[in-house]
């Protein structure tokens, strides 16, 4: 634990203060567009829940990819993967409930599979992580698209419990976010582990000097990584009944789980950031995705507006950075 | 020498020339597809073969200048489907036109290369945060602007540039006019490395930014400079497109990736400071290579995108491990 004590003392003020601004700016957005156009059923206990289940995949995917910049890497294949776990939950379950668990677990297999591959060719063999997980995922998509050239049947119906039912009118999926999140966070500022994330991504050649074995480390945040969108994969195949090759792509869930993760504080170059900030910067898009919709944004138009409010959210913090950034 | 010696060699640079990758890869990918295929030996399909690459080269040469400073360009793609999507709704099938609306989308696109230059050397966002931004907003501009739906209409003294094929050329026999076009964007993007003071100084700042400024580079000015080529590279490499596929509303999907991909394959290391021309447009071709072995094949569209992400893992594998160093 005295490895942690630095890192503890000097990181949550700032990922703290950015994940309480980027909070407070996203709901603000969310209920001024709720009062300006009038819909104030937006913010009842049902919309507001509603807002919450909107954070769920983005949000998932994001944890996952927190880990892997903390220990300065990157994944790209995580749209693919959520596309594959979809695809793979609908076609082994075939409606049956009895497949359920089973389906899970091969599910969770090969997430993890892909996680351990994506993390040894960074690691051991030390191909830059952009385009192992790239090349990774490219693999992994192929496969898929040529396996399933049509829809694979849907999930069992007791499996969607899992994005439409849960205490309170909160889903399940809420609540396993929110668990996966206050775990990740725990795990990252109170553990041994969490400590060693840290200090491989910020300094690897110390870290190494230091006795820490960094590629277990990197591989564990892979594997981390590649569970986090796999369990992703699963809610996305509750929520829509059934997978499709596609979902996981026309979310631009890679894309858009780097960008979240550093809006919310976490530097690409690692060993600096934290959990509190994804999350708050997964709200921020889900907040905006509400209120475009509230306020009748084109479906293009959201587009830019969401690409210059990428730029100008990591832009507000990134600008006092001092020293060169490419 | 034994085939081990020859690795070995290989791996510790021994042999005195500096054998690119790359080309190795392409000499490779371009033989099996002539052992499938004979034909591609006789220059009219060979420069096919180069026409229908010209696209995804020219953008390799302008990703490589972004490259070499330590940054990504993913905003490519998206330009490349905005300058196809404005030149059809802009010329709308008037040939007089053609040429003042090439030259606007070229301002179009030195504005987009210097907001994403701008974005990374002012506002220290990086590349792939800030790229990724302009990706999403200027496909959101192609996509509003034209409907969703491809509009308008593209003449054919704009199409030709893409498609005509010159048949009576000496030598060669037929030289299509994107062929000209590429090999003028790979001239002016070797002479922009290696016989500019901006080349030198682009390198210098991948390498080691710290050290480029205490010698007195202008980093930032060097930056802006580096995303405004490959922008006006994507212009290029759109005209292109739009010549010989016509109007589409995904003509660059995908492409960043291809192109920074080409580049890797060629040698360049993504952190910054190395790689050359050469091995951009080498890497370039033998991912167009692979793609029309696999077409040739007649392998399943799907796989192809396996067998893609496979060879850019080796490629680069091949690299780290003749390099001796992780990239």
């Amino acid at each position: 634990m005295t490895a942690a004590s630095p890192f503890r003392r000097a990181l949550p003020r700032r990922g703290g203060s950015i994940a309480s601004l980027l909070t407070i700016l996203s709901l603000a957005i969310y209920v001024g567009a709720a009062l300006a156009t009038g819909q104030i059923s937006q913010l009842s206990y049902e919309g507001v829940v509603g807002l919450a289940q909107r954070t769920v995949a983005l949000g998932l995917v994001a944890l996952g990819q927190t880990f892997v910049i903390l220990v300065a890497s990157i994944d790209l294949s995580v749209a693919t993967l959520v596309s594959t776990v979809a695809v793979l939950a609908s076609f082994l379950m075939k409606g049956d409930p009895a497949m359920i668990a089973p389906a899970v677990a091969v599910c969770l297999v090969v997430s993890a599979a892909l996680g351990l591959v994506n993390g040894a060719l960074v690691a051991y063999a030390g191909v830059n992580s952009l385009i192992a997980t790239l090349g990774a995922g490219l693999v992994v998509q192929g496969v898929l698209a040529a396996s399933f050239t049509y829809l694979p049947g849907s999930v069992a119906p007791q499996f969607l419990a899992l994005a439409y039912k849960g205490p309170f009118g909160v889903s399940y999926a809420i609540l396993i976010f929110a668990a996966l999140a206050l775990g990740s966070s725990f795990v990252l500022s109170r553990t041994l582990f969490g400590a060693r994330i840290f200090a491989v991504g910020g300094n690897l050649a110390g870290a190494r000097l230091a006795g820490i074995r960094t590629e277990r480390y990197v591989v564990a945040a892979h594997l981390i990584c590649s569970l986090m969108a796999g369990v992703a994969g699963l809610y996305l195949a509750a929520r829509l009944q059934s997978g499709t090759p596609w979902i996981g792509r026309d979310g631009i869930y890679d894309l858009e789980s780097i960008a979240v993760t550093v809006i919310g504080g976490t530097v690409l170059s690692g060993g600096r950031g934290g959990v509190a900030g994804t999350v708050a910067g997964v709200l921020l898009f889900a907040c905006l995705d509400g209120a475009f919709n509230m306020l009748g944004v084109d479906a293009f138009f959201k587009q830019v507006l969401r690409g210059a409010i990428v730029i100008a959210a990591v832009a507000v913090h990134a600008a006092r950075t001092k020293g060169h950034v490419a | 020498m034994s085939a081990r010696a020859i690795l070995r060699a290989l791996r510790q640079r021994r042999l005195g020339v500096s054998i690119n990758i790359g080309l190795v890869v392409f000499v490779a990918l371009y033989g099996a597809i002539v052992l499938v295929q004979p034909n591609y030996l006789e220059p009219g399909l060979a420069m096919n073969f180069l026409r229908r690459a010209a696209p995804l080269v020219i953008l390799a040469v302008g990703a490589l200048y972004v490259i070499l400073t330590g940054g990504l360009d993913l905003s490519v793609g998206s330009t490349v489907t905005l300058v196809v999507l404005a030149a059809s709704i802009l010329i709308n099938g008037d040939p007089a036109r053609t040429w003042p609306v090439i030259l606007l989308l070229y301002g179009m696109g030195l504005v987009i290369g210097i907001s994403n230059g701008v974005i990374v050397a002012f506002l220290k966002v990086p590349s792939i945060i800030a790229t990724l931004g302009m990706m999403l907003l200027v496909n959101g501009v192609a996509l509003s602007w034209s409907g969703g739906a491809p509009r308008g209409d593209l003449p054919d003294n704009f199409r030709n540039i893409g498609r005509l094929v010159l048949t009576d050329a000496p030598v060669v026999g037929s030289l299509p006019i994107a062929v000209l076009v590429l090999a003028a964007v790979v001239a002016l993007g070797w002479w922009g490395l290696a016989g500019t003071l901006f080349g030198k100084r682009a390198l210098a700042i991948g390498d080691n930014p710290r050290a480029a400024e205490l010698a007195g580079v202008p980093c930032r000015a060097t930056r802006v400079a580096a995303f405004a080529v490959s922008s006006l590279s994507a212009v290029t490499a759109g005209i292109l497109v739009g010549g010989f596929s016509g109007v589409s509303v995904i003509a660059g999907k995908g492409m960043e990736m291809q192109a920074i991909a080409a580049c890797v394959i060629g040698g360049a290391d993504l952190l910054g400071g190395r790689g050359v021309i050469a091995g951009a447009v080498f890497g370039a071709v033998s991912l167009f290579a692979l793609f029309t072995l696999l077409n040739l094949l007649g392998l399943p569209q799907a796989l192809r995108d396996s067998v893609q992400g496979a060879v850019l893992v080796l490629a680069v594998g091949a690299s780290v491990w003749r390099n001796g160093k992780a990239t």
